[in-house]
């Protein structure tokens, strides 16, 4: 299937730069593997939508635009020129055009704590979807631990669904929140509801633990215990009393970081700023790859304000690019929409450094913790592979097999770099990130195949005896 | 400026690497340059396929010897013996199937011809269309992602200089050897001997030397962990597919099909067209794998020449300047000829004959006119 744009992800950014493309008449395409669009942030809900919601009306204005919608996709592959391979409901499908907008989202940091692969641990953006779209909490009684304005977010959200909030653990402190009024002054919208949160929960008894961070989880079939204790500012542990909770779940993260797998499949240069690892991109958020443009937290987190306004200003730069906008009327709405990202940009960076671990959580992971889940390696496992020369995070994949299981190291390629930046001395550009590797997720191999029959295969001669 | 290397080695594959530890045992002072990490390139993303069944009848010697090696180096290098099945499924590929391995068997390889009762007898997931196939008992693999932990480790034994992430910009000839420019630092060195695979050929051009090689861009893919399907290695007859499930129950699917991309531009890509061949072929010799999730598909340079034989000895008209890689196969026989190649290199007899770079030569309108 031929289109002017493949957009990949239908989140506020992708379904954003949809319908703008459509407004512009070019024919568009846009993918998600969800059932609908909204992304994570605004996922649409299991049961009737609520009128007016943000995620509702995007769902309706795209539902309008004219752009070709493809979800329950499973995008597999993408290649230059582009061609995006998916698996849909009714097998195989490729996806062409000469310009692709990526607005492939963000995942969860995570920092790892001894007894953290125990059921009853989930991220703390998992939670948020499971409490807003499924309106389902992760336990009775949770412990919310981590760092950022989710925590205050998730933990709310589990009072006004009934459950209870044993603690709130933050490796920062809260007065951190307030240490960038100008940007919080941008949307004083978003920062008056960070303020009803703290408010909820003051009001509720829920104890608030400042610089502070897990210490172990203990459990034997799942969580019912965890330890918090004291640190600095940079995440060193220091002395202090440790304070245990008990608890039937944990919700933990530490904050977003830019999906890139796409990108860095297609090889367009990324960057690492902000602890994280996102493309580099122009102000119009085209890549270093002619034709590749991304947007929304793919692209540097900055947020659910920012990502809309990213989404139009990739589909406009596209359409200029592929001679379907004058350069004048791209300019007139550029601007316009520049200086309205500014403001939203602003907002969202200083929420997401507000989500930033410190420096020194991952140094302090116990020797034997597990680091990378899906293979289960310890610290220690990856130690001993750093002490014997492995200095890249590519390095520590081919000597242990860390983030080679289905995860793709979203789970743990953060804490790899970390251990062998702590180790080394190396700075994250030098330890860079995972070579991406197709599939881009984790595909039957039946589904691939296909039906076919043996001696229609196309055998090439044998090789030479 | 510190005294001269007596031997630099560009590429540290399994390759430089054995010829570096061999020049090494032999009291040499050596340095392995490598502009990733040791062990990274085909060296490390092959399948680490170690099977007598798909080497070459002429390379069978060669084979023999580097298969000894890696099983010699065991645990190490995730070396598993498991024996290895070789599949036909009709009569045009039973009968090269069966004239290929009695060759192949009188080369010295233990390979005999088994019926397809045997073949479900041993392996009861395969597809039951399998008319006829070859066993080899020594067939086996090694984790080839660990080819890098294991030769850095060699090299630092041996007193091994080894400098990785380090790329070379600059070989130039003087009157006593060779001045070598990487990104950090100017070498000196007696000897160089170039093993950079599907990177040589830049390499070579700056000794004056353009040799006939060509890159196949191999692709590989590998499942989720799995509950057991198969013990043994899996081929085809035609060599289209290998298939191996790990201790780790990971199935591992090669066969060399081909990707795109160069070394030059630093990545090769995953052909879907291809890969979807392979993967079919991997469905329709083990059905079970077909609920199976692929987790990862790459693809890795493999350099060969046009006879498809190694390239290894003195680089034509240029005096104490190697080369040594361009072979199919060459993780099984690696280790081997680059010890053979360490014998050149040291000034003794090889105990196997090189594959001297100049059968390519012998055209009056020779590549090479540099003087020695």
């Amino acid at each position: 299937m031929t289109h002017d744009l493949v957009i990949l992800g239908a989140g506020p950014a992708g379904a954003s730069a949809a319908i703008t493309a459509a407004e512009l008449g070019l024919r568009a395409v846009v993918l998600d593997e969800q059932q609908n669009a909204g992304g994570q942030v605004w996922r649409a809900p299991s049961g009737v939508e609520t009128p007016g919601d943000d995620g509702a009306r995007l769902r309706d204005r795209l539902r309008v635009s004219g752009v070709t919608r493809a979800f329950g996709r499973r995008v597999w592959l993408a290649e230059r020129g582009f061609t995006v391979s998916a698996l849909g409901p009714d097998g195989a499908e490729d996806y062409r055009a000469p310009a692709l907008i990526v607005a492939a989202g963000a995942h969860e940091r995570h920092v790892p704590v001894p007894g953290w692969t125990l059921p009853g641990m989930i991220g703390l953006a998992a939670a948020t979807i499971l409490l807003k779209s499924q309106h389902i909490l992760p336990g009775r009684r949770v412990v919310v631990a981590g760092v950022g304005p989710l925590l205050l977010l998730v933990a709310a959200e589990i009072l006004r669904g009934g459950g209870e909030v044993a603690a709130v653990i933050d490796a920062n402190r809260r007065r951190d929140w307030f240490a960038t009024p100008l940007a919080l002054l941008s949307r004083p919208d978003l920062a008056g509801r960070g303020a009803g949160w703290v408010t909820r929960l003051l009001r509720a008894g829920v104890p608030i633990l400042s610089r502070h961070a897990l210490r172990r989880i203990e459990g034997t079939d799942g969580v019912t215990r965890v330890f918090a204790g004291p640190i600095d500012a940079d995440g060193t542990q220091i002395a202090g009393p440790e304070r245990a909770f008990d608890c039937d779940a944990l919700c933990m993260g530490y904050g977003l970081q830019s999906s890139t797998e796409v990108t860095r499949l297609l090889g367009a240069r990324h960057a690492y700023q902000a602890r994280g690892w996102a493309p580099v991109t122009t102000a119009e958020q085209l890549t270093s790859v002619r034709g590749l443009y991304a947007c929304g937290d793919g692209a540097g987190v900055q947020g659910v304000a920012a990502a809309p306004l990213r989404g139009q200003i990739a589909a406009i730069a596209a359409a200029r690019d592929m001679g379907r906008l004058s350069a004048s009327e791209a300019e007139n709405r550029l601007v316009v929409l520049q200086a309205r990202l500014g403001r939203a940009a602003r907002f969202g960076e200083a929420m997401a450094r507000l989500a930033t671990p410190p420096p020194n959580l991952v140094p302090s992971i116990p020797a034997e913790t597990i680091v990378c889940r899906c293979e289960r390696l310890s610290r220690a496992d990856l130690d001993a592979a750093i002490t014997q020369g492995a200095v890249t995070v590519n390095d520590l994949k081919s000597a242990t097999r860390c983030g080679m299981g289905p995860c793709g190291g979203r789970m743990c390629e953060y804490a790899a770099a970390g251990l062998i930046g702590a180790r080394t001395g190396r700075t994250p550009e030098q330890i860079g990130q995972s070579t991406a590797r197709p599939p881009l997720r984790p595909v039957a191999l039946q589904a691939l195949a296909g039906s076919f029959d043996y001696d229609s295969l196309p055998m090439i001669e044998p090789a030479p005896l | 400026m510190s005294a001269p290397y007596d031997l630099l080695v560009i590429g540290g594959g399994i390759m430089g690497c054995a010829a570096a530890l061999r020049a090494a045992e032999g009291g040499m002072r050596v340095v392995v340059i490598e502009q990733a990490a040791i062990g990274s390139g085909a060296s490390g993303v092959n399948t680490g396929t170690l099977s007598l069944q798909i080497k070459r009848l002429k390379l069978m010697p060669y084979a023999l010897k580097g298969y000894a090696w890696w099983k010699a180096a065991g645990e190490a290098v995730g070396f598993h013996c498991v024996g290895g099945l070789t599949l036909a499924f009709n009569a045009q590929e039973a009968d090269i199937l069966s004239e290929r391995m009695l060759q192949k068997r009188d080369a010295g390889a233990p390979i005999e011809i088994i019926s397809a009762n045997a073949v479900a007898d041993r392996e009861p997931a395969l597809s039951r269309r399998v008319v006829a196939a070859s066993w080899c008992p020594a067939d086996g693999y090694a984790n080839a992602s660990r080819t890098g932990m294991y030769f850095r480790h060699l090299l630092a034994e041996a007193g091994v200089e080894a400098r990785e992430h380090t790329r070379v910009d600059d070989v130039v000839r003087e009157s006593d050897g060779f001045v070598v420019t990487t990104g950090a630092d100017t070498l000196r060195a007696r000897r160089v001997l170039l093993a950079a695979g599907g990177w040589a050929p830049a390499l070579a051009a700056k000794l004056g030397y353009t040799p006939p090689i060509r890159v196949r861009v191999n692709t590989v893919s590998v499942t989720e962990r799995v509950p057991r399907v198969v013990d043994r290695l899996i081929g085809h007859v035609t060599g289209l597919l290998t298939l191996k499930q790990k201790d780790n129950g990971t199935v591992v699917i090669g066969g060399g099909w081909q990707g795109r991309g160069t070394p030059d531009e630093g990545r090769g890509e995953v052909v879907p067209e291809r890969l979807l061949i392979n993967l079919r072929l991997a469905q329709f010799v083990l059905p079970a794998l077909g609920t199976a999730r692929i987790v990862r598909a790459w693809t890795g340079f493999e350099a060969n020449v046009p006879d498809f034989y190694p390239l290894a000895g003195v680089i034509p008209g240029v005096d104490n300047a190697y080369i040594l890689g361009c072979v199919r196969g060459g993780y099984t026989i690696g280790p081997y000829m680059g010890r053979l190649v360490g014998d050149l290199i040291l000034g003794n007899e090889p105990e196997l004959p090189l594959f001297d770079p100049k059968r390519y030569q012998t055209n009056a309108g020779s590549p090479v006119t540099q003087e020695a």
